[in-house]
């Protein structure tokens, strides 16, 4: 019986708000008897197992940017951490029990004066073993080709207007690393506790197309 | 003129600079489309068979890319992200001699012949 | 101290992770990432040699030019050590 991960709603919509893409009922393509094809004779030889293909898909499906959400507010409530964090963002999100498996994550600090924003031009790399997939526009032509030439005109189409004294890093994905922006700290969030302050951190604002949310 | 090759060698073009189609950056491009979709249960799928393939060894991310540019830029337009990246898993598989071409042409015929949607098709 | 380095202007067909609009180019080693194995290679199932790798801090009145949003902000990106010359 094959494992259906969706809950369907009618509808139409997922759990996270979303349209869910064409599926089970629509009329099978080349491409889906492909996959259900190519799924069969690994099966078949012994490469893998079909409880392998489902833990593979629940262990994607557990990873959201509520991991690094978790990751950010650590960081910003413990110095050491945040240190740690600078110098191996691997090791960090490890160290908070997140499986990132082979992940080479560099983290990259917001601050007053410098803005970072992160885009992959060749294909779309993204830290997924943290964050989950990456959103639809991150792959986009449009964002891939735009964001290292005129990153500030992207970051207004997101509602993101920088101050003129901020200065603006972009960082391409081109090989092994993988990158994650750490936001800064909101104003009037002192008294805030990790879980309250991770709620603020925002999928966009760790790819530096946005900001946290005010408290 | 702003002309990129189409594939691995560029088609229909006596000269190039040797730029291909996927280098995207500082290209002219529109407005950032911000609509989202979840995935479906068959994308998933080639995303973790992609994933236990390159964990098993069979090959890397690099020989899924490498397929992916040189399927050229019209995959990309006319293409979903999942389709493209099932016929470059494919084409990776197939070079690796893990399962042949015959061997997959019967199955997917095979598995047309249970059913009209994916649901339908499962080997239950 | 600094170490400033060009990106070759070498164009091959091919798998190769070096962003044309940097080609080129003249930036500054951010960090040293270690060594890994060479994409180039394992793009075409081929037992891969690992290379050095390297962040490299380009401004963008570097990258574009007159066409810079800003000169003063910076594009960082990773690059293979073949694809350096060391200046």
């Amino acid at each position: 019986m094959p494992h259906d991960h969706h809950d369907h709603h009618h509808d139409g919509l997922s759990a996270s708000g979303h349209p869910f893409r064409s599926d089970n009922d629509e009329a099978l393509t080349y491409w889906q008897r492909m996959e259900i094809a190519a799924r069969e004779l690994l099966i078949e030889k012994g490469i893998v197992t079909p409880a392998e293909v489902a833990a593979q898909i629940d262990a994607m499906d557990a990873r959201s940017p509520a991991n690094g959400a978790a990751v950010v507010a650590r960081a910003w409530t413990d110095p050491a951490f945040k240190d740690r964090l600078l110098a191996n963002g691997s090791d960090a999100c490890r160290e908070m029990g997140f499986d990132v498996g082979a992940l080479h994550l560099v983290v990259v600090e917001n601050t007053e004066a410098v803005h970072n924003l992160i885009v992959c031009t060749l294909c779309s790399c993204y830290p997924r073993t943290l964050l989950g997939l990456p959103p639809d526009w991150y792959k986009t032509r449009a964002y891939r080709s735009r964001a290292v030439i005129e990153p500030r005109k992207v970051l207004r189409e997101f509602g993101l207007d920088l101050p003129d004294h901020v200065t603006v890093r972009v960082h391409d994905s081109t090989a092994d690393m993988r990158y994650l922006v750490l936001p800064a700290r909101p104003a009037g969030t002192d008294g805030m506790d990790e879980a309250a302050l991770a709620a603020l951190v925002t999928r966009d604002s760790m790819i530096g197309t946005g900001l946290p949310r005010q408290p | 003129m702003d002309r990129v090759s189409a594939a691995f060698y560029p088609v229909g073009m006596s000269d190039t600079d040797g730029r291909r189609w996927h280098d995207m950056g500082g290209r002219d491009a529109g407005p950032v489309p911000q609509d989202e979709h979840d995935f479906a249960l068959w994308e998933k799928r080639v995303d973790a068979l992609m994933m236990l393939c390159s964990d098993k060894g069979f090959f890397t991310v690099d020989g899924l890319r490498r397929v992916l540019e040189d399927m050229g830029e019209e995959a990309f337009e006319t293409m979903t992200y999942y389709e493209r990246w099932m016929a470059a898993v494919n084409q990776n598989l197939i070079e690796q001699g893990v399962y042949s071409l015959e061997e997959l042409g019967t199955k997917m015929e095979e598995i047309a012949a249970r059913g009209d949607s994916y649901g339908e098709a499962q080997d239950v | 101290m600094s170490e400033r380095v060009r990106v070759r202007t070498m164009a091959p067909p091919g798998h190769v992770r070096a962003p044309y609009y940097l080609r080129g180019k003249v930036g500054e080693i951010e960090r040293p990432l270690g060594a890994f194995k060479n994409p180039e290679q394992l793009a075409y199932g081929l037992d891969a040699e690992k290379k050095a790798l390297f962040r490299v801090r380009f401004t963008m009145a570097e990258v574009w030019g007159e066409r810079a949003e800003r000169p003063d902000d910076t594009l960082d990106a990773e690059l293979y050590e073949h694809w350096l010359e060391r200046l």
